[in-house]
């Protein structure tokens, strides 16, 4: 739709065809939530482009991007304690860094609710893992709904804030890639916007124990886990797990999207035999005991149908152990059980092994011809393809180590660059680098990392780095923005996401640590990076190269939507070129294309014409349109 | 109306979520209970980009099974035939654009580029009618995606949706002079439609 914005605040009912991740929105809004908090991530960052779609100044909430996952956790929650409903959103392994703040969040009393929605990953589409975040709702105590579709998103989200608002607690929204991307029509209720809310801090330390310390821990414990048995009750009261189909002796339980691959592929049982029934759970944490202790007293046989980890299957084999159920329970099998998302054809698979008589073997694969892969890439035109070009040749070809962190130049360990061989999370690379280096007298350790990594946990692994001597030196690729996630604004960028704000530069912080040796060179100028490069490997002890430039796609995006805006391309001189083949192989820009004669030509669909591989031509054959040859 | 299942595929920056959303909007306005997915992943421009579209009233899940497409629309050459091979059903149709965006291994010189003729043959062994296109001297190649979807409607092979329920769908999704060069070339491209025999 057009006006997204205009769409998100209508008054009336209404439908609309969204993705999960606006559909939540919407939510937001009808539900009185007054703050939201990020940190961009996949499959997430949709929402936050929903919430700026609605103009600032319009915006029944207020939003902000935060610099970490662990920050944004804490300003919703020290929003929540003041009163007001608060939402926090990241992606999976978000709530790894945000843990030591969110594990607190049940022995709080959030007096305006507090909502904490989840985009994790089965099947690592865009994480370094599939992690099951369910793990952490037990380990802290914290129910966890899960839509299985954008209808669901809309509708769990008013169910969470409601009960976060009445049970002063935080609860999980817990949605998976597919569920925040699925698009469909959903219907949406009115929306009464309020004369005027109530912006009064609220904050009470009497309301609950809010210093949990020592002995002062327990009583705020005994009420997360009292908490618990409500929240089960309330659910269970709403009717939100689901029995789809009568079904007879079998039966399966399972939630979220993984449901609707089940009724997928159970709807190709024949009319003949006996479909299982369905036992579709809203909430599979606290385990919702009176619905399965139910289902399975009805059956012989249920399956655990669980994308990830075997979470419930454990517990509900525990609960037929405890109400001395004798109903079978067929849990996972083999290891791919516990891996990849849970696709119609996945499901297939497993309800197959389970079940031979009803689901039939998936389709063998026809015979294919191989089609080359096409990994994921640095854009044409990308400073970081520039940057590792030169970088690479200030290393020594026998032994640098180079370590990754997360962000677009994450890709540059591909081929043909081979920069950044290891890879944690966010902000790991200078602590793993510090490790490198130590007893190391012959490998120098290069460690990279991106400006908006650089605030949200880059920080203390430079710290340790200058803290402790360690030897070795970090690129930093500042290009002005969180590239990876779609250009949202960070703390360097002059911008938030509520408007313009003063940049907190990067050398300067670097400075104000005490980083004596700085080095600083535009992405774009090949030859000086390679000799900084030289010359800050040379250093004993920490050093810093500044490779900046603004993100080239962003830039040119920009650029576009000026008037008068004019492509630039560049060009092969074919009778200059000796096909060395080192703008396609080497430097490997993905606008140039080689044909089966062995000659190379630009290919202008993708070209951006930033002319950074006009340096890299040994002969000098290339050169933006308009001009003759180029420059050796 | 039975279910039909719609796969999309290309390259990060081809406008295969334009395309996408339009299909999807039309075929609700042609009254289909319709779902779709994109599949994105780490997709920077280069990287591959998919999209399912799935109609019908006994659709669940927006994810078509594998086999389980009745037309994969490709608007790459090799995402053409990795898309067909993948998800095509036997008999289904293929319609794609026909440019090529070298993969990674074709430009390190140790993979061979797929041809139409590859592209044949893999799809004449399954029974799968190959509809190729270009569009010469194309003011902007991000409108490749609307030179295929008026083909879509060229060769009917987007069940009840109809060139109308695309221009409608057009006009929920863009605006001012992007609407008006898309709906120009769309109605072109349909103006073809009613004068062929």
């Amino acid at each position: 739709m057009k006006n997204m914005g205009g769409m998100l605040l209508t008054t009336t009912p209404f439908s609309e065809i969204v993705m999960g991740n606006t559909a939540l929105v919407r939510a937001m809004v009808e539900a009185g939530t007054r703050v939201v908090t990020s940190y961009p991530g996949s499959p997430t960052p949709e929402i936050a482009i929903a919430i700026q779609s609605i103009p600032a100044d319009r915006r029944p909430f207020y939003f902000e991007f935060s610099t970490n996952e662990k920050v944004a956790a804490e300003v919703a929650f020290g929003a929540s304690i003041n009163g007001h409903l608060a939402t926090v959103f990241f992606k999976s392994v978000g709530l790894n860094v945000a843990a030591d703040t969110f594990v607190q969040f049940s022995l709080m009393h959030c007096l305006g609710g507090l909502v904490v929605v989840l985009g994790d990953d089965p099947g690592a589409n865009s994480s370094q893992n599939e992690q099951d975040n369910r793990h952490y709702a037990r380990m802290s105590y914290t129910p966890v709904l899960e839509p299985a579709n954008p209808t669901e998103v809309y509708e769990y989200y008013l169910e969470a804030a409601n009960l976060a608002r009445t049970t002063a607690k935080a609860i999980i929204l817990r949605l998976t890639t597919h569920v925040c991307h699925a698009k469909e029509r959903v219907a949406f209720r009115g929306w009464n916007p309020p004369a005027a809310y109530d912006d009064r801090p609220r904050f009470d330390p009497g309301l609950g124990s809010y210093i949990p310390i020592t002995a002062r821990v327990f009583a705020p414990k005994r009420e997360a886990l009292a908490a618990l048995g409500r929240v089960e009750r309330w659910v269970d009261e709403r009717g939100l797990h689901r029995v789809i189909g009568n079904g007879g002796e079998r039966g399966l339980i399972t939630s979220g999207m993984v449901a609707l691959s089940a009724q997928e592929v159970l709807a190709e049982v024949p009319e003949t035999l006996e479909k299982p029934a369905i036992l579709k759970l809203a909430m599979p944490y606290p385990l919702p005991v009176r619905a399965i202790a139910e289902f399975l007293a009805a059956r012989r046989e249920v399956k655990i149908l669980e994308e990830l980890d075997d979470n419930l299957e454990k517990e509900i084999k525990a609960l037929a152990y405890d109400q001395g159920l004798a109903t079978r329970i067929v849990g996972k099998g083999e290891l791919d059980d516990w891996v990849g998302e849970y696709t119609p054809d996945k499901v297939r698979a497993i309800l197959h092994r389970t079940w031979p008589d009803l689901v039939p073997a998936p389709r063998v694969a026809a015979t294919a011809m191989p089609v080359p892969l096409r990994p994921a890439q640095m854009c044409p035109g990308c400073g970081h393809r520039s940057a590792f070009h030169a970088i690479k040749q200030a290393l020594p070809a026998d032994g640098a180590i180079t370590v990754a962190d997360i962000g677009c130049h994450t890709l540059g360990f591909q081929e043909p660059y081979r920069m950044g061989e290891v890879l944690l999370c966010m902000g790991a690379s200078t602590g793993i680098g510090s490790g490198l280096a130590l007893f190391n007298r012959s490998r120098p350790v290069v460690a990279f990392l991106g400006d908006s990594t650089f605030f949200h946990a880059g920080l203390p692994g430079i710290v340790n780095a200058l803290f402790n001597r360690h030897n070795l030196t970090l690129v930093l690729m500042e290009n002005g923005t969180t590239a990876m996630t779609g250009h949202q604004e960070h703390a360097a960028s002059g911008r938030n996401a509520n408007g313009p704000v003063d940049a907190i530069p990067v050398r300067r912080v670097l400075e104000g640590l005490g980083v004596r040796n700085i080095f600083e060179v535009d992405t774009y100028r090949q030859k000086e990076l390679t000799e900084l490069m030289r010359q800050a490997l040379a250093q004993e002890g920490f050093s810093v190269v500044i490779a900046r430039h603004p993100c080239m796609l962003l830039f040119t995006r920009n650029q576009r939507r000026k008037s008068g805006y004019q492509a630039r391309h560049v060009h092969i001189d074919q009778a200059t070129c000796a096909r060395i083949h080192t703008c396609v192989q080497t430097f490997a820009c993905p606008s140039f294309s080689r044909a089966a004669d062995g000659s190379v030509s630009v290919n202008p669909e993708l070209c951006i014409g930033d002319g950074s591989c006009i340096q890299t031509c040994p002969t000098g054959a290339i050169a933006r349109d308009g001009q003759e040859g180029g420059t050796p | 109306m039975n279910p039909f299942a719609i796969y999309l595929c290309g390259v990060g920056g081809q406008g295969i979520g334009l395309l996408s959303e339009i299909l999807l909007r039309a075929a609700d306005y042609a009254g289909y209970v319709a779902k779709a997915v994109d599949t994105h992943g780490l997709a920077q421009r280069g990287g591959v980009v998919v999209s399912h579209i799935r109609l019908g009233e006994t659709v669940h899940t927006p994810l078509i099974p594998a086999y389980g497409a009745d037309l994969v629309v490709g608007l790459e050459r090799h995402e053409a035939l990795r898309g067909a091979q993948a998800m095509l059903r036997d008999g289904g149709a293929l319609v794609y654009f026909d440019t090529v965006l070298q993969p990674l291994g074709v430009r390190l010189g140790t993979e061979a580029e797929i041809t139409n003729a590859d592209v044949d043959r893999a799809c004449a062994s399954r029974g799968i009618a190959v509809h190729r296109m270009t569009c010469p001297n194309l003011a902007d190649p991000r409108m490749q995606n609307i030179v295929v979807l008026g083909h879509l409607h060229l060769l009917g092979l987007v069940g009840e949706v109809t060139a109308e329920h695309s221009l409608r769908a057009m006009d929920d999704l863009l605006e001012g002079p992007v609407l008006a060069a898309n709906v120009g070339l769309f109605r072109s491209i349909a103006a073809t439609a009613r004068q062929a025999p």
